[in-house]
């Protein structure tokens, strides 16, 4: 589904990815780990489009197409997902017609006619049971004084109403408490299905727990250092990312 | 200013005194023409009108007919009926035909009891002498520059509005100020002066129609006078065509302990300069000024206010903001004067742009000038571009950059609009922004 083959990219003239390659499969999980700085959230950027990051080498295709060259929309309408490690407030506009709007637009571009207002009411009641979300939140304006939580909540319920092909949780886990990191969990689990994939980047094994992935890869110094099945998490969770810094390292020595 | 002209507005001028200038308001009009001669009109040196730019100037390079020149009833309610705003079959609906108040055209649909809609001059004959004596053209000890001093000059065909005492009406008065530009450039000057008395509810909006393709200047000078426990919504919509200008002044002044809520939508025309003037002139008076100004083409608008606080514990808020695209140009002046007597006094103001083209220019000035102790006061402004960060999110959710745009400068303007309580006005505003912000 994903094919990333040797990804270099930068901001501002500094490197920040030095060469990433890995596939992702339809129904695949995958957990990216690593320490801060190490590009985690930077590869999230690059995957989404986000313009003010330069591929300077490589190529990403999604689903037989060059990703690079698409813009963000078209890469959301065909079928990416990023859930924002930190969602932005948009103060003004309402979360329900954005939803509308969002989903709309990814039906015009598959030539399908836009949702009438009571299926797309059924369908917003249905996953908002999905992902418990309060109805309250969405007549709000998009994260307006939404808790930590309550916007972790809202971006899977985002996945969920736009059902992606593949979803990309930047540092869902971060800022949530032990309920609201269930909850979140929870709504992922449910939107798993063998047509999906998703990229989990963490930093601590809490999420992978409710998750399970398949694959697991550490990201240091814009590489990936290791890729190994969820075993790996489990071992970097004990022991930190000193112990795979210290393989690279020897690795170099010999 | 061309000798041309000055000669012309003498001339003119003259020629009303000697018809119209045996009462009160004649003696007001000579010190207008006073004022005028002395101050002649405003250039880009006079630190009012320097942000104006050149526009002002030029406006009067033309040659206007004043209406005095023109056919009586050259606006006809055909007319009218294709400019009409909504609301306006539920509305009090004064028509203004080059500057001049027209009873005919007019529907006064509130009842004697609640409501007194008179030509200024007859009014001012009758039983409401007193209070036009006492209250007409105090802007003018406010306002020093020679384009008020020359509707001054020309009070002449203008209106009173008295709402009485403890009523609360049902309709909203809408006063449309048509131009009837279809054979020259035309120069009009209505004047008003409304009079709310202690405990009513006013729901007012003013705007401005220009019929036909050449020019068409309007110098309107409203004044509002507001006892207390009134309610007075005041509403500015100028959506003309893009070869109209105005420079209109609203001079308001809360005279009992009053609330006033006024909101100013400035879309379209070419040199547009709004005068909200706002006198806290008793103790405990409460104001919310809005505006909003979106802008395209070459237009240029300049709202200058002032919160004067001359007496304690008064409350102001104000808050205007603009979106500037093309060529177009806006200025923001905000005064806030806090006399000594005013203790107690909270006054805010807020102004926020959005530049969206190279070309778009805002020039915004703040002022607060304190002369009590014990005051709450802020201001700030901001100019700047959309939010990078809320235009990337909208898109990775599949919307196009486009259409993100236009979601979030509705946003921003929502703000504003979401003040407009006259329901069908808000809702006709709504659509005007949603049109020019829509994705083609």
């Amino acid at each position: 589904m994903l094919s990333i083959k040797n990804i270099h990219a930068s901001i501002e003239g500094k490197q920040i990815l030095k060469g990433i390659n890995f596939e992702i499969k339809a129904g695949e999980v995958h957990a990216i780990m690593g320490p801060n700085g190490s590009g985690k959230s930077t590869l999230a950027s690059v995957l989404a489009g986000r313009e003010e990051y330069e591929v300077t080498e490589g190529s990403i295709t999604f689903l037989g197409k060059d990703m690079l060259e698409m813009s963000p929309e078209d890469r959301a309408r065909e079928g990416l997902f990023l859930a924002f490690q930190y969602p932005v407030e948009i103060p003004g506009v309402s979360t329900t017609n954005f939803i509308k709007t969002a989903l709309n637009e990814k039906r015009k571009y598959h030539g399908q006619e836009p949702l009438d207002a009571a299926s797309f009411l059924k369908i917003m009641k249905e996953k908002m049971k999905l992902v418990e979300i309060d109805k309250s939140l969405l007549t709000r304006s998009i994260n307006e004084g939404f808790s930590g939580g309550e916007k972790k909540r809202n971006e899977i319920f985002q996945m969920a109403m736009l059902e992606p092909k593949l979803a990309i949780l930047d540092e869902t886990d971060s800022g949530l408490d032990i309920d609201a990191l269930r909850i979140v969990a929870n709504g992922v689990n449910k939107l798993r299905n063998e047509n999906r994939a998703i990229i989990v980047i963490t930093h601590y094994q809490r999420l992978l727990d409710y998750l399970q992935p398949d694959f697991v890869h550490v990201l240091v110094n814009g590489r990936i250092v290791k890729s190994g099945t969820k075993e790996l998490a489990l071992e970097l969770e004990e022991k930190g990312y000193d112990f795979i810094k210290d393989e690279i390292s020897l690795a170099a020595a010999l | 200013m061309d000798t041309v002209y000055t000669n012309y507005f003498e001339e003119k001028f003259e020629e009303l005194q000697a018809a119209n200038g045996g009462n009160f308001i004649g003696d007001i009009r000579k010190e207008g023409f006073k004022s005028f001669n002395k101050a002649g009109l405003p250039t880009t040196r006079n630190e009012e009108w320097k942000y104006t730019g050149p526009g002002i100037s030029n406006l009067f390079k033309k040659e206007y007919h004043l209406v005095e020149d023109e056919p009586e009833n050259s606006i006809s309610i055909s007319d009218i009926n294709l400019k009409r705003l909504p609301g306006s079959k539920n509305a009090d609906e004064l028509i203004f035909v080059n500057g001049k108040y027209n009873e005919g055209l007019s529907t006064i649909r509130s009842s004697e009891n609640e409501l007194i809609v008179l030509p200024l001059e007859k009014a001012a004959e009758g039983a409401y002498e007193e209070i036009i004596n006492e209250h007409l053209d105090k802007s003018s000890l406010v306002i020093k520059d020679g384009i008020h001093a020359l509707n001054t000059s020309f009070i002449y065909g203008g209106v009173f509005i008295y709402v009485k005492k403890k009523q609360v009406l049902d309709h909203p008065v809408y006063v449309y100020h048509f131009s009837d530009a279809r054979e020259n450039h035309t120069l009009s000057q209505p004047r008003s002066l409304v009079y709310v008395d202690e405990s009513a509810k006013l729901q007012l909006v003013e705007t401005f129609v220009t019929i036909g393709t050449m020019d068409s200047f309007t110098n309107g000078v409203m004044e509002v006078v507001v006892n207390t426990n009134a309610i007075v919504e005041y509403y500015k919509v100028q959506n003309d065509i893009v070869n109209a200008s105005q420079v209109s002044t609203t001079h308001i002044r809360q005279i009992g302990k009053c609330y006033l809520h006024a909101v100013t939508i400035s879309l379209n025309g070419d040199v547009i300069r709004n005068n909200m003037n706002l006198l806290m002139e008793e103790a405990g008076n409460e104001a919310h000024l809005y505006g909003l100004y979106l802008l395209k083409g070459k237009t240029h608008v300049d709202n200058h206010t002032l919160v004067d606080n001359k007496k304690p514990n008064c409350f102001s808020n104000e808050f205007y903001k603009g979106i500037l695209d093309d060529s177009a140009t806006g200025v923001f002046s905000g005064k806030i004067f806090v006399r000594p007597d005013a203790q107690k006094t909270n006054a805010y103001q807020s102004n926020k742009n959005i530049l969206l083209s190279d070309n778009a220019t805002i020039n915004t000035k703040p002022q607060l000038e304190i002369f009590a102790d014990d005051v709450k006061c802020s201001h700030g402004c901001t100019i700047g571009q959309l939010d990078e960060e809320a235009l990337f999110y909208l898109r990775t959710r599949g919307i196009s950059k486009e259409h993100a745009q236009s979601m979030l400068l509705k946003a921003f303007a929502e703000d504003i609009v979401s003040q407009i309580k006259l329901i069908p006005l808000r809702n006709y505003v709504e659509e005007l922004i949603v049109d020019r912000l829509a994705v083609n």
